[in-house]
């Protein structure tokens, strides 16, 4: 597969999105709404449950299913409040020592006039330093599109894992296109050049592992469970500090 | 890391202006380099000559309306703060995916600009009081973020937390720098963590927001200070206009995203024209430096 046709796999229609990945890999997940400041942005799923057994906390971007369900999750391009939202639930989860495990699938944040007006900068700003600061581990997986500054605000995590079709990057391949060469249709070079594919990603650094997704088939969920499992308990009574430090250096190699 | 580059991408690109938010293209700047003569100018909201050399120490201010024109990072430093020296002068990138014509561009900027990127740091003293800062400049693909300017910012906030200085940033910026790609990207985190660390420290930034500020910058630590100011009527956002009116397909509202407006939505501590920068920044600062002896009293 050429990048442009992992971008398009990343947006496939069918492809699970984060509610899924929440229901098979978290038990006993319990959803926890809004952001105590505006609104409940249902861009953004957040809430409690247990992973191999250790109660975390859980936030997803969520695009939604079928159409119906796309729109009422404004296909997970979330506004400010969803940002609150994470950071508040990310607060929680540190009080109470708690891992967060964040999945990203959104194309970006939401551009729009009530997003400017409730400061979707100063909002996806603050998710990135408070995560980045957060006492307590902290993994994100990203499932599909890895939009840009609006995915970054649930990545500023201890490890950013991804799986085999998915992109991160920091702009579209068609905005790329459409600024640099004022073409619209080098989409499928722009999707090249930016380096925003799984395996590109792994040789930048820009994350830790690459996950198979084998059709996102029963072992695919069980697997992918097993190893966010082992993670967790691998970061259990380590220095908090320590991890603080570590993931400031994550990010200071770039 | 080497990466393959594809022959017909040779091509140079059209546009100057990057990030997720690019906001209208300013007109082109007065290729000074090429006349180096230039006496006069047309203001470019009043339409009238003034003398550039009266432009020039008026801090790009027009004399004859008011209008305050973009100046560059180096001359922004001028206007506010005194015996500045300079720090991370070497600090130059490349091209670090391999990029088609990044490179060229690259060589172009800073020939044109006299920069190696888009951003000036150092220290001085504002109103007696020594800072670290650093100036961000239009001129460098309108303030686009890539890792020399992330990492020189991560730089200044790290110098700045050990020698214990506050922080003043003059910012600027279309938002990230796509030709690096999720580098450019992780430039928003690293200067997060370095913004977090400083202000951990008890440290005091103040971030003035210059027209534009947009994209990665101002989704990072453009909105990450104690005090954020702005230049009056400054265009301030997520989002570019353009963008957002693709988005909703609808025409955005007179003075949306100004200054002006984030500062009515909350988001803004205050407004201060030009020629007040520097006063408000002395005053700011001399504040937070006051010896606590004083306010115990
Ligand atoms: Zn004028």
């Amino acid at each position: 597969m050429n990048a442009y046709d992992i971008v398009l796999k990343s947006r496939e229609k069918g492809r699970p999105t984060a509610v899924r990945y929440i229901s098979r890999i978290v038990d006993g997940f319990i959803e926890l709404h809004g952001d105590r400041r505006f609104a409940d942005d249902a861009a953004i799923v957040g809430g409690v449950g247990f992973v191999g057994g250790m109660p975390v906390t859980v936030i997803g971007i969520e695009k939604g299913e079928d159409t119906n369900d796309k729109i009422a999750h404004n296909f997970g391009c979330a506004h400010p409040e969803g940002y609150r939202k994470a950071v508040r639930l990310m607060k929680e989860a540190e009080k109470f020592g708690r891992p967060v495990l964040c999945f990203v699938d959104t194309s970006g944040a939401y551009c729009g006039i009530g997003a400017e007006e409730r400061g979707q900068s100063e909002a996806i700003a603050s998710s990135i330093l408070e995560m980045i600061r957060l006492k307590t581990p902290t993994l994100s997986v990203v499932i599909g599109e890895g939009g840009s500054g609006g995915a970054l605000g649930l990545c500023a995590a201890d490890e950013v894992w991804i799986t085999e079709t998915s992109t991160y990057s920091v702009i579209s391949p068609e905005g790329c296109a459409s600024i640099l060469w004022k073409d619209s249709a080098k989409v499928a070079e722009a999707s090249e050049c930016l380096k925003m594919t799984a395996p590109d990603l792994e040789a930048l650094g820009a994350v830790e592992k690459v996950i198979p997704e084998r059709g996102f088939c029963d072992e695919f969920f069980e697997d992918l469970k097993a190893d966010i499992a082992r993670f967790f308990r691998g970061k259990r009574g380590v220095c908090l500090d320590e991890l603080v430090r570590a993931r400031y250096e994550r990010f200071r190699k770039f | 890391m080497k990466f393959d580059l594809k022959k017909f991408f040779s091509r140079k690109p059209k546009n100057e202006l990057e990030g997720e938010a690019a906001p209208q293209p300013a007109p082109e700047a007065p290729a000074e380099a090429a006349i180096p003569e230039k006496l006069a100018e047309k203001c470019e909201k009043c339409g009238q000559i003034v003398l550039s050399a009266d432009m020039e120490e008026n801090f790009g201010i027009c004399p004859k309306c008011g209008h305050c024109k973009k100046i560059d990072a180096r001359a922004r430093i001028r206007l506010c703060a005194e015996n500045f020296e300079e720090l991370f002068a070497d600090e130059a990138g490349g091209n670090i995916l391999g990029f088609p014509g990044y490179d060229e561009k690259l060589a172009a900027l800073r020939a044109k600009t006299g920069e190696k990127d888009a951003v000036v740091c150092g220290t001085a003293d504002i109103g007696g009081v020594r800072c670290a800062l650093f100036s961000m400049d239009y001129r460098f693909q309108m303030g686009s973020m890539g890792h020399t300017v992330g990492e020189k910012i991560t730089k200044t906030f790290e110098y700045a937390a050990e020698e214990r200085l506050p922080v003043v940033g003059f910012i600027l910026s279309g938002g990230a720098r796509m030709q690096e790609g999720i580098v450019s990207l992780m430039q928003m985190a690293k200067t997060s963590a370095a913004v977090a660390c400083h202000g951990e420290a008890g440290l005091l930034y103040i971030a003035v927001l210059c027209d534009p500020t947009t994209g990665g910058v101002s989704a990072s630590f453009a909105f990450e200070a104690d005090i954020i100011m702005a230049e009056k009527g400054a265009l301030i956002g997520f989002a570019g206009p353009r963008v957002i009116e693709q988005t909703i397909r609808q025409t955005l509202p007179e003075g949306f995203q100004r200054a002006e407006f984030l500062q009515e939505k909350g988001f803004v501590d205050l407004i201060v024209e030009r020629k007040e920068m520097k006063d408000t920044l002395a005053a700011l600062l001399k504040l937070h430096a006051a010896p606590e002896k004083e306010a115990e009293l």
